[in-house]
């Protein structure tokens, strides 16, 4: 049977491990060419180089929703190749492909251009509508989500604009406004700004070739970069087209419910970008989910985040393509406590507040030098900073002005984007400004959340729009605001500026206070639990501690009595019996010897007289009184059973007070004198207990049982330990004791000691009541020879033959001699007129002996 | 002629006796020496390992008082508080079965529950003394060796010196609370078993089986019922912001284990047969 199990157990652990060892399911990539129509005039051939990932187990009888996935800026398809694996792992159907002008597809960048790219993704659905392994919602309607991080998020949303059979998707780390994005004005985003010049380098000019200025890029938007760069001024036809290359103007036409997920350390597209695409798309009646997570343009990877990143665009998915559970609407972002690489993420489960906190510090002046160089540093675009992203940041003297807040009393964690205004004078007309909120530590060091900034041109009194992050702002740091002049990252105006700068007001913060102050309130009903349990455990254990009073009335015939032991008895389970039907009395003034061999049951019967254990049936009256634990007459009962117990660590006299004072009985009832008499311990009496000898152990303990002089003495094998002078000055003391009206227990296995101390005896065997009387009845009831004899075999032939001796036992040279009604004088006779030579003749009283006489042979 | 007796089981082993018996014993001395010298033994510890490590733990335990105290109550919460409250709660009735005394006790007599309260009271008093003796001595010492400075949070959180001591002290009571689940265990145990060091042992190995089972993540919700699961929760105490929703959770948790040990010690040694 045990191996049998054992075999089972085996065989089930390998099927779970070789289940385990299956891994993901197979993926089959092919390549396609898919030839599409783009242009306004639908008259441009682009053959779009692209891989279609079909899992195992999807075929035209079991078809799945498709899921298209594009690339970033610079990239091609082959980059999401590991993000495709994944999502068919999943069961959909992936199509990756690269976008015109990039990797082996052909055609111009014409930046995510309705008219062009928008166009090609319109194909690109439409070729999945035929394809036998995609799930089809109707005659050329495939059901297919997109998804896609930076340039391939916006086009997920272009696309999604203009074609209404996408049914979800998932634009990651993208814009809202490319105008807003390269010009950025946080004095006022309607106008175009400060140009970002080290991004919009990277952007477009890492697209440009050898002798060709424009690259794979299409004549306008060459224009536009050539232009921009130049100048640092769009113009209007240059906004028109980078309106046209943004998601703003069509967030209304998007039906397809979308997740919007866009990274915290991103000084490219800012969270202000998703969060404007999220109000417009939400602003159609389009379902829209928001998170945000430890990541970006600008940060490093982060594994834990790339890997929660992918569970919600899953989920999203997984519920609007194939009708899976739905993730709800709530906003999530990531916080990565004090550059750790382990993310905590908080779902935003309350309306967010605002904290306003003050800012000090002078108006200041500050200069923009000649060529906007040196300049100061907030982040440094293509140099993902990681973990170290707020770190970079460093400000020149002279160049920028500092405002601080107090000591912040508690942390504040914010979520969005701050307002402060400010008042900004130049000797130029305008100023071009960065804001920037820093997190000063106690011990003054700056880290600039994200790396952001928030780049201006003003003059007057601007309310400025701060950069939008997700930063805790822990309790006793500083919020510092710096606007400076100068940025790397920026261009600035090159002639020289002074500026004049001061704060006109608080700085305005977006907060999460559930996330900060909900932790109490979930608290309380568990608070209020841990209470009422207190209450309740504190009164359980009272009820189950009580001290139970009850008392049951003496029997007022046995009041003088100081034992009556009626039928008790005693049982360990159904085998072991260790006192069976026991019925004894012991009257006022005598001296009781308890005699049996070790077993007898002795030791029991007097633990259930101390009340330490409760007799299977029967019962123990003590002056009337029945015995149970803690019995109230147990006061009148001092006792020594089974071995002296004291406390090793205190002396001797310190153990006799305590142990009185435990008893809780006054010192003038305690005797203490006399029984420190009769322990004899002399000047040991103040050494610890634990130096003394087991004899003075012995007689401590026995002191302890006599201490408030009890009229029931119970000592269990007194004399175990003692030497004989000690032993026989114990016997007066008995003696002595049971006067007065007290009376003493002794148990012995010893008939010797008890016949010399004792009044009366009762003997038992095995748990029962052999015999009980005085002890003169009980030792004369037999009487044993031992003869020492030079012929033992003739001499017992001698005994033999003379009447009334009950039996003769050879033992070696001596003879055990039974009488029964011969006396011993005649045995001596006997063997004398025998010419036997005598040499000792002694009674022999041991206490098998006595046994054997009163209990027969067995 | 017999003498007069003057008996209330009410009065029987004062509180103020109890003490007595177990202050005098080595264990007691021990402990409570130990839990006196732990903070001296950090600082030197500290010391010898003076250099550039980059254990921000340590580093941010000798900013000040306030921060030592803490990292010398984050050290002593998974093991040493729980064998000090094993050892006074677990020692406590089978110390006396071991050298018979109890039976003396029982038989003076000393009611059953009567017994238990008192031993449960003393115990609980010895074992509250040494839990506020480490912070405090590690709060005097500390702030004597590294300076009376603001607290620092491992999360870069700062707040008063003042309030760390307020928030400690609520730290302290909620270790309290968690120990006594510690404490039902080995009271259980105690009355349970003659032998002291099965009791103390006992009680100890149930947390140590605890805390392996805690360390399994698999077993997702279930950790949250293991007697250790809330152990640390003081730490959201010292937090900013600072949360309760942990620590009284833990305090329930706690309560049902010490409740159900406790009331089960009192029935079980209200009803056995004491063989020691």
């Amino acid at each position: 049977m045990t191996a049998l199990g054992l075999v089972a157990v085996l065989a089930a652990a390998v099927a779970v491990i070789a289940a385990s060892l299956t891994g993901p399911r197979q993926v089959v990539a092919t390549p396609h060419e898919i030839h599409v129509v783009d242009g306004p005039d639908n008259n441009h051939q682009v053959r779009i180089d692209s891989t279609l990932y079909v899992p195992a187990g999807v075929t035209a009888a079991h078809p799945a929703p498709a899921v298209i996935l594009a690339h970033g800026f610079g990239q091609d398809k082959t980059s999401v190749h590991p993000d495709a694996e994944k999502l068919a792992q999943h069961g959909y159907v992936v199509l990756t492909y690269s976008a015109r002008g990039f990797g082996n597809s052909t055609g111009q960048i014409a930046l995510d251009s309705p008219d062009y790219e928008g166009k090609d993704v319109h194909g690109l659905v439409s070729w999945l509508g035929h394809q036998r392994e995609v799930q089809q919602d109707g005659a050329d309607d495939p059901r297919v989500g997109m998804t896609g991080g930076s340039y391939g998020g916006a086009m997920a949303m272009i696309a999604a604009a203009n074609d209404r059979r996408i049914d979800a998707i998932v634009p990651l780390i993208t814009w809202n406004s490319l105008a807003s994005t390269f010009f950025p004005n946080a004095a006022d985003p309607g106008q175009p700004g400060v140009f970002a010049k080290a991004w919009a380098g990277l952007f477009f000019g890492g697209q440009s070739a050898p002798g060709r200025t424009c690259g794979r890029f299409s004549a306008a938007i060459c224009a536009l970069y050539q232009h921009a760069a130049a100048t640092e001024q769009p113009t209007k036809a240059d906004l028109a087209l980078l309106a046209r290359s943004s998601p703003a103007g069509v967030l209304n036409r998007i039906h397809a419910p979308t997740l919007l997920i866009q990274g915290e350390t991103d000084s490219l597209f800012g969270l202000d970008q998703a969060r404007a695409n999220a109000r417009g798309i939400a602003a159609a009646g389009t379902p829209v989910r928001l998170a945000w997570y430890a990541g970006g343009h600008s940060a490093g990877t982060n594994l834990a985040e790339t890997s929660r990143v992918r569970s919600l665009t899953l989920s999203w998915f997984n519920h609007w393509l194939r009708g899976g559970p739905d993730p709800g609407r709530s906003f999530t972002f990531s916080q990565l406590p004090n550059d750790s690489l382990q993310p905590q993420v908080y779902t935003a489960d309350g309306e967010p507040g605002r904290v306003r906190v003050a800012l000090h510090g002078p108006a200041q002046p500050v200069s923009n030098p000649v060529g906007g160089s040196p300049a100061a540093v907030s982040s440094i675009p293509g140099l993902p900073g990681g973990p170290l992203a707020g770190n970079l940041a460093h400000d020149i003297p002279g160049q920028s002005a500092t405002f601080g807040s107090m000591t912040l009393d508690h942390a504040v964690t914010v979520v969005g984007g701050g307002t402060v205004r400010v008042d900004v004078a130049s000797n130029t007309g305008t100023a071009t400004l960065f804001g920037k909120l820093y997190d000063q530590s106690p011990d003054g060091s700056r880290q600039l959340p994200g790396g952001l900034v928030a780049p201006f041109k003003a003059s007057g009194t601007v309310t400025v729009r701060l950069p939008w992050i997700e930063h805790r702002f822990a309790a006793g740091h500083r919020l510092v605001l710096v606007l400076a002049s100068t940025d790397l990252a920026y261009d600035v105006p090159r002639t020289p500026a002074t500026y004049r700068i001061s704060v006109a007001g608080d700085l305005n913060l977006p907060t999460q206070p559930a996330h900060e102050a909900g932790a109490a309130n979930a608290a309380l009903p568990w608070a209020i639990a841990a209470l009422a349990l207190a209450v309740l455990g504190v009164s359980a254990i009272g009820l189950a501690g009580r001290i139970r009073r009850r008392r049951g009335a003496p029997d007022p015939s046995l009041v003088d009595v100081p034992l009556v032991v009626d039928g008790l008895r005693k049982a360990y389970g159904t085998e072991l019996v260790a006192v069976d039907n026991l019925s004894f009395r012991v009257e006022r003034e005598q001296i009781l010897g308890l005699l049996g061999p070790n077993g007898a049951g002795k030791t029991t019967t007097l633990r259930m007289l101390m009340g330490l254990i409760r007799p299977s049936a029967g019962t123990l009256r003590v002056f009337g009184e029945t015995i149970r634990p803690g019995a109230a007459v147990l006061t009148r009962v001092g006792a020594f059973v089974e071995g002296p117990g004291t406390l090793p660590h205190l002396s001797g006299l310190a153990n006799l007070q305590l142990y009185w004072r435990a008893t809780g009985r006054p010192e003038s009832e305690a005797h203490a004198a006399e029984a420190l008499e009769i322990a004899g311990l002399g000047d040991a009496v103040h050494r610890k207990v634990r130096s003394y000898s087991h004899g003075m152990r012995q007689r401590l303990a026995i002191a302890q049982a006599m201490l408030g002089l009890p009229d029931l003495l119970v000592l269990d094998e007194p004399t175990n330990g003692l030497d004989p002078p000690q032993i026989r000055a114990l016997r007066d003391v008995l003696r002595r004791y049971a006067t007065d009206g007290r009376t003493v227990v002794v148990s012995s296995h010893l008939l010797a000691e008890v016949e010399q101390t004792c009044t009366n005896v009762i003997v038992m065997d095995r748990g029962r009541l052999v015999a009980a009387g005085a002890v003169e009845e009980i030792v004369g009831a037999s009487t044993t020879l031992s003869v020492q004899v030079d012929q033992p075999e003739r001499a017992a032939t001698v005994l033999f033959g003379l009447s009334g001796v009950d039996s003769i036992e050879q033992q070696g040279t001596e003879l055990v001699v039974r009488l029964g009604d011969a006396t011993a004088a005649q045995v001596v006779a006997a063997l004398s007129e025998s010419g036997l030579a005598i040499s000792a003749v002694a009674p022999r009283r041991r206490l098998e002996d006595a046994f054997v006489s009163l209990i027969g042979e067995r | 002629m017999t003498n007069h007796v003057t008996f209330d089981p009410g009065r029987s082993l004062p509180l103020r006796v109890e003490v007595v018996r177990q202050l005098r014993r080595r264990r007691t001395a021990l402990m409570l020496g130990f839990l006196v010298l732990l903070p001296f033994i950090l600082v030197g510890a500290f010391t010898l390992s003076s250099g550039s490590n980059n254990d921000t733990f340590v580093d941010l335990a000798k900013t000040g008082g306030v921060n030592f105290t803490m990292f010398t109550l984050f050290a002593s919460t998974g093991f040493l508080l729980v064998v000090v409250v094993a050892l006074f709660f677990g020692d406590t009735v089978s110390s006396e079965a071991s050298w018979g005394s109890l039976r003396y006790l029982l038989a003076a007599p000393i009611p059953r529950a009567r017994l238990l309260r008192q031993k449960l009271i003393v115990a609980a008093g010895y074992s509250l003394i040494g839990l506020v003796t480490l912070p405090t001595v590690a709060l005097l010492l500390g702030t004597a060796v590294y300076g009376w400075s603001p607290t620092k949070t491992p999360n870069g959180d700062t707040y008063s010196a003042w309030e760390g001591v307020a928030r400690l002290a609520l730290a302290t009571g909620y270790i309290a609370v968690t120990l006594l689940l510690v404490a039902g265990v080995a009271f259980w145990l105690s009355t349970v078993t003659d032998a002291p060091l099965g009791a103390v042992g006992g009680a100890v190995a149930i947390v140590i089986v605890s805390n392996i089972l805690d360390s399994i993540t698999a077993l997702h919700g279930w950790r949250s019922v293991l007697p250790t699961h809330y152990q640390f929760s003081w730490i959201d105490a010292v937090s900013v912001p600072a949360s309760y929703t942990s620590m009284a959770k833990g305090c329930v948790v706690s309560l049902i284990y010490a409740t159900v040990f406790f009331v089960a010690a009192f029935r079980h040694f209200g009803k056995k047969d004491v063989l020691s």
